[in-house]
């Protein structure tokens, strides 16, 4: 490994002869990836304390959940990470069918499965993309959205919108997958290990890119545990902490994937396995098309979760309407009372729902473990000591979405 | 007369080098833009080519923003400083035979005073706007400038030593003279200090931290708006230019080529060039940023060394042979 | 090991504590007493056949009117090297409204912990930096409560009142004046008058 930690001067804050420099990195500054405020206090460059400040996009999407059915609140997770939504409205359907005791069709479950991992694609590209920007490759940067830009039109057709998608629903998904979209997938994934390598090209062998991210923002594998830190940034660290194989989900127990794992917890290792995570998923998209299973999309106990689509249940005024469907949601007789905590494997890590559930049609409290709001309560463990240059290769490689983080 | 003469030169190199500014940035758009799957500038003109000059309208036509708690005086010279000084520099180069505004004899001495003046104009930009990120920016270039200038001027002591003048049209007239016809041969450790040095003199990637945009947003510049921001932007390309001439001059044998093209003089020393602004365009596209320590162990610890061994190599073989 | 086996286990260690056990669609949660939460959790942590060493969540839950003891804070643990998984849910009562932090034991609780009382005012004791987080200092009321109403009671937050205050004094050099007299047409409305 290139010797590259900065010398570090053993000065307490009593015995400096002057006072640290601070500076507010954000609100609004380019490499802060959103309303991240972080207040750094310097040594020359060196960071020698890092506070962030978090909330600036707090919407209460909690306090909204406990006032909203089940199914009102899916919307409001594609505004969670809105980089991957569709993983987001899968996390959410799944704590949802684990608390009502549903079971989701077989090809339901394939399908989440594929929209899933595009999700972790599309969240990838655009880390990756923001990663190297930050760090000064702008090329990569457009070399992933061309290839995001492709996945955000699959996911136009099959839900009709690139962003939030809100295409999962409780008991299933809202519409089936068209031929065309399966091939044009197929195809895709086909190539796209190609452009991988090509990305790699650009930076992976790269000596300042090596510069900059070997030995930078390291972890023990004991501290990123006790941290909190979950997902790619955990397993950078060498722990192989997955959701989708710990406790299997949808398809996942079906398919055969591996979980690559890092050794030194560095920022380049957790680049790595990211880069390593793409290729994983790109053949877990393939054994899903090649296995996808004929049948429904939707579970049939919980036909009154769904969004309205049948047409006998439409009905013309907006006010009938939503007490309607509120009344035959508490008709069913899933709701029990209770309390269940279930979590998935997006992007960022583990996004866990915990729901408490009194009986009633909606839920009585729901509260989201985001990955991003741990990872960056990481940061001032992760940031001591480094540079100011190092401080925007460690906000990437933690890969943080505001949204997420502050709800 | 030849005052008359001299203003005449001036105004041509005037108007020709500010031309180059202006498409030197339509052309970094579109080379970066091809180099990235995107089309670069499409709107104004026939593929862009207006774009330039709608690009100076809005700087000028904006709104000259001065934060309150900014040095006034110092703030308003800066850009000035910035592009005077580099504006400067172009005077003694000589662009063909006999074609060059000041034939002085310490030409070289002169660009490199130039060059360091126009880091003056970054380090009091920085330090007057009163704002963090541009002080930042502001301390980061001078320490890089001060760094590289070490380098690049040792780099070209091989030069001067085969040459036998600071004289930069005698330097191309002695590369003519000579058995390789250019500098690079002989002086390849030299062509490398000075080519990455010289991507450090301007501030362009892998050395763009006075301005890294992901760091301190946009360093020294961070306070400026409308044409005093274009001022610096102008100021760096014209560096750029001058770097890339002093190149082509120093090591690929200036206006001199493999044959003479009848009625334009100049053909082969602008070919060159551009190819050192190619260059420019190139790496940025490809390459991502150093850090600060370590862009500084790159100059202190490779770049001064290999430049004085290459010194040492060349003052050797030339007491040698003769 | 099973959920429900762990659950019985801490019941026997600590029968004064556990108030009782419930199950839910197999995820098993352990109801106990506030008062040595560390010290249960902290041996949940280290005891070699337990492992918790991943906090999954941490937070709070309002009970208001709907059981005795109003406030739970919910502990979701999980073993990475062990696999297995306990729900510990700690009583907190209203009239003492505080518990001992776990940021000991987990460092990544720092956080959850701060959510916790921004949102539903619970005092963790011992945590290294107790502030609000999601809402900015001087937010008056913990917005999770369920007496909390859904539109925050129709008042501003001071801090968006002062920022329309300056918005106001700022105005007179804006162009357009967003924030000018509300007695004053703009240009626009003018317009719309004449149309």
């Amino acid at each position: 490994m290139p010797e590259n930690k900065t010398d570090l001067k053993e000065t307490t804050r009593e015995e400096m002869a002057y006072e640290p420099y601070t500076i507010a990195m954000g609100p609004q500054h380019p490499a802060t990836h959103g309303v991240l405020k972080l207040d750094l206090e310097l040594d020359g460059e060196t960071i020698l304390d890092c506070k962030p400040t978090v909330g600036f996009l707090h919407r209460g999407v909690e306090k909204l959940a406990e006032n909203m059915s089940y199914a009102q609140t899916l919307p409001l997770t594609d505004r969670l990470d809105y980089i991957a939504s569709m993983a987001n409205n899968v996390a959410y359907s799944i704590a949802v069918e684990k608390l009502l005791g549903i079971e989701v069709p077989l090809r339901a479950k394939y399908i989440r499965t594929i929209v899933m991992e595009m999700a972790r694609l599309t969240g990838h590209l655009l880390w990756l993309a923001t990663h190297a920007l930050d760090i000064g490759a702008m090329t990569v940067f457009l070399y992933c959205f061309r290839e995001r830009e492709n996945l955000l039109d699959m996911f136009e057709e099959i839900c009709g919108a690139r962003l939030t998608t809100s295409y999962t629903c409780i008991g299933g998904v809202r519409q089936d997958v068209t031929g065309h979209f399966l091939e044009s997938l197929y195809s895709f994934t086909e190539d796209f290990p190609s452009k991988i390598a090509e990305y790699e090209t650009l930076i992976d062998k790269n000596r300042i890119w090596l510069k900059r991210t070997q030995g930078v923002g390291v972890v023990s594998a004991e501290d990123a545990v006790s941290l909190g830190l979950t997902g790619p940034t955990l397993r950078g660290s060498g722990v192989e902490y997955d959701v989708r194989k710990h406790m299997p989900y949808d398809a996942y127990p079906y398919v055969d994937f591996e979980v690559p794992v890092g050794s030194k917890g560095d920022v380049y290792d957790r680049y790595r396995c990211r880069m390593e995570e793409m290729h994983q998923s790109n053949s877990i998209i393939r054994q899903c098309i090649e296995a996808l299973p004929k049948g429904p999309i939707r579970a049939p106990d919980a036909p009154d979760l769904v969004m309205p689509y049948a047409r006998q249940k439409r009905v013309v005024a907006d006010a009938t309407f939503a007490s309607g469907v509120i009344k035959l949601m508490e008709d069913t007789e899933h709701f029990i009372e209770g309390d269940v905590y279930v979590s998935a494997e997006v992007p960022k890590g583990e996004l866990g729902f915990y729901f408490v559930s009194d009986g009633r049609g909606v839920p009585y409290r729901m509260h989201i473990r985001s990955p991003s709001y741990i990872h960056i309560g990481a940061l001032p463990f992760l940031c001591k000591g480094q540079m100011v240059a190092d401080v925007i290769a460690i906000i990437g490689s933690v890969d943080v979405v505001l949204g997420e983080c502050d709800r | 007369m030849e005052l008359l003469w001299i203003l005449i030169k001036i105004i041509i190199v005037f108007t020709v080098v500010m031309i180059h500014v202006m498409y030197a940035t339509y052309f970094e758009r579109k080379v970066i833009g091809h180099m990235q799957v995107r089309m670069g500038p499409m709107r104004v003109g026939w593929h862009g080519v207006l774009q330039p000059i709608a690009d100076g309208i809005k700087a000028f036509f904006k709104e000259d923003i001065i934060p309150t708690a900014a040095d006034k005086k110092v703030f308003y010279a800066a850009p000035l400083i910035c592009l005077i000084s580099a504006l400067s520099a172009v005077a003694v180069i000589p662009f063909f035979e006999t074609f060059a505004i000041a034939n002085i004899n310490i030409g070289l001495l002169y660009i490199f005073a130039m060059s360091s003046l126009a880091s003056y104009g970054v380090v009091l930009a920085g330090w007057s706007s009163n704002s963090k990120y541009s002080f930042l920016g502001g301390l980061r270039s001078s320490a890089q400038v001060i760094s590289y200038e070490i380098a690049m001027g040792l780099s070209l002591v091989g030069v001067m030593m085969l040459a036998g003048s600071l004289n930069l049209s005698d330097i191309v007239h002695a590369q003519m003279q000579s058995s390789y016809k250019i500098y690079l041969i002989p002086q390849i450790i030299g062509f490398f200090v000075f080519v990455v040095a010289m991507f450090a003199e301007t501030n362009r990637t892998p050395f763009d931290l006075p301005e890294a945009e992901s760091e301190l947003v946009a360093g020294y510049c961070t306070e400026y708006s409308g044409m005093r921001f274009a001022l610096f932007f102008m100021a760096e390309y014209i560096g750029m230019i001058v770097m890339s001439c002093l190149a082509v001059i120093c090591f690929l044998g200036g206006w001199s080529g493999p044959f003479e093209v009848p009625g334009i003089p100049f053909f082969w020393f602008i070919l060159k060039a551009y190819f050192f602004i190619f260059l420019y365009y190139w790496v940025r596209a490809t390459l991502p940023r150093y850090r600060y320590d370590q862009l500084m162990a790159l100059g202190w610890k490779v770049l001064i060394p290999l430049a004085l061994f290459n010194i040492l190599l060349t003052g050797t073989i030339k007491s040698l042979i003769g | 090991m099973e959920s429900l086996e762990i659950a019985k286990k801490i019941q026997e260690k600590y029968p004064d504590e556990v108030v009782s056990i419930s199950e839910t669609r197999g995820q098993v949660s352990v109801i106990l007493t506030k008062d040595r939460i560390v010290e249960i959790l902290r041996w949940l942590h280290d005891d070699p056949t337990f492992q918790f060493n991943h906090l999954a969540d941490l937070c709070g839950v309002d009970y208001l009117g709907k059981k005795e003891v109003r406030f739970e804070v919910v502990y979701n643990l999980y073993s990475i090297p062990l696999r297995h998984s306990i729900r510990i849910r700690a009583q907190v009562p209203e009239d003492d409204c505080s518990i001992e932090s776990v940021t000991g034991i987990w460092m990544g609780a720092n956080w959850h912990e701060r959510e916790c009382y921004d949102l539903f005012g619970i005092e963790f004791m011992n945590h290294p930096d107790l502030r609000r987080i999601l809402l900015p200092e001087g937010w008056e009321g913990h917005p999770l409560r369920k007496d909390y109403p859904l539109d925050g009671g129709g008042k501003n937050w001071s801090g968006y009142d002062e920022v329309v205050e300056k918005a106001k004094k700022l105005s007179q050099y804006d162009f357009y004046g967003i924030y000018q007299d509300p007695t004053k047409k703009t240009g626009l409305e003018d317009a719309r008058e004449q149309d």
